[in-house]
C-alpha cells in the first residue's frame, strides 16, 4: 500500500514529507513504548501516540521512515526539524491507536511478528 | 578515531544527540547498516539512562578498523545490584522517564542483545560505568 492511500483511508494530514507519498509500505508496528521500537528489525511504520523528539531520535536509531501520529497529537517544530534531516514522513491522524490499527489492518497491511 | 560528548540530567530532548553522531561517522566509513543500528541502539539506551537515572555524564567513542568501543560514565546514585538492574522489565524509572517512552526496564537487556562485549561497573553513591564494544565484522 502507498503511504498516500494510508493518508487517505485514515483521513489524516501530512506533516512532513508530502513528496515521499508513493512510498510502499507493507508491514506496521504500532507502540509508545520506545524502548521497544528499538528491538525491531528493520520496519518502515510506526503507529504511536508519543509525540515527543525522543519519538523522532527512535525512529533514527531504528531505521525507521515513517510515523503515524494518533489521537490529533501534532509534531512540533523541532521533532519536524530532526525528522526532516532524517528524511522521514510524518502522519497525523484523529483517530485512536485502535481504531487506526484497525483500519489498516482491515486495508491489508501486515504485523511485523 | 576518538569522539567525546557531555550528557547532562534530566536534558532529554537532546538525548540521543551522540548517538544520532555516531550513526553519521560510521555510515560514512561505510560500516554495514545492520552493525550500525545495533550500536546506535544500544549506546542511545545507556545515554537515556545517564539522562533519566542519573545526574549526567560523558558518552566516549572510539573508531578503530574493525570495532567501536563506547565507554558511558556518569555521576549518578549508581546501580546497587547490577543482576537485578540486567533483568528485562526491572525498573525504578521516574513518570518523566516514562513519559519519554522508556522506563520499562529493556534499556540494559537491548545494550547486551546489541553488543559483543557489555561491562556495567557501579559504585553506589557515586556514579555507572556502563562500556560496550561491537565488532565491525
Ligand atoms: N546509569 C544508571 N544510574 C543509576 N541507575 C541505573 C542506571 N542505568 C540503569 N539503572 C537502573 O537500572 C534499571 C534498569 O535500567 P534499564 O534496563 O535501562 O531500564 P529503564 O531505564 O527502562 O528503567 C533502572 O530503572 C535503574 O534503576
Ligand atoms: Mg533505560
Amino acid at each position: 500500500m502507498t503511504l498516500r492511500e494510508i493518508v487517505d483511508k485514515l483521513g489524516a494530514t501530512v506533516g512532513l514529507g508530502s513528496d515521499k507519498l508513493d512510498m510502499e509500505v507493507e508491514h506496521c508496528f504500532a507502540s509508545d513504548l520506545m524502548s521497544d521500537v528499538l528491538t525491531l528489525k528493520d520496519t518502515p511504520v510506526l503507529i504511536t501516540g508519543l509525540c515527543n523528539v525522543q519519538t523522532i531520535r527512535t525512529c533514527d536509531m531504528a531505521n525507521l521512515d515513517v510515523v503515524i501520529f494518533v489521537r490529533g497529537k501534532r509534531p512540533t517544530e523541532d521533532m519536524v526539524e530532526l525528522a526532516d534531516e532524517n528524511d522521514m514522513v510524518l502522519i497525523c491522524c484523529q483517530y485512536s491507536m485502535f481504531k487506526t490499527c484497525g483500519i489498516l489492518y482491515e486495508a491489508g497491511m501486515k504485523p511485523l511478528y | 578515531m576518538h569522539q567525546e560528548y557531555t550528557v547532562i540530567e534530566g536534558d532529554f530532548v537532546n538525548a540521543g544527540k551522540a548517538s544520532s553522531s555516531v550513526k553519521k561517522t560510521l555510515k560514512q566509513l561505510n560500516v554495514n547498516p545492520q552493525v550500525v543500528k545495533r550500536v546506535v541502539v544500544a549506546l542511545y539506551e545507556a545515554e537515556v539512562n545517564a539522562i533519566a537515572h542519573a545526574y549526567g555524564g560523558k558518552v566516549i567513542v572510539d573508531i578503530d578498523a574493525d570495532k567501536i568501543k563506547m565507554v558511558v560514565a556518569d555521576k549518578g546514585p549508581g546501580i546497587p545490584d547490577i543482576a537485578l538492574a540486567m533483568q528485562e522489565g526491572y525498573s525504578t524509572a521516574r513518570p518523566e522517564v516514562r513519559d519519554m517512552g522508556f522506563g520499562a526496564g529493556m534499556g540494559l537487556p537491548n545494550m547486551q542483545k546489541n553488543v559483543d562485549r557489555l561491562n556495567v561497573t557501579s559504585e553506589v553513591g557515586v556514579g555507572t560505568t556502563v562500556e560496550m564494544e561491537v565488532n565491525f565484522q
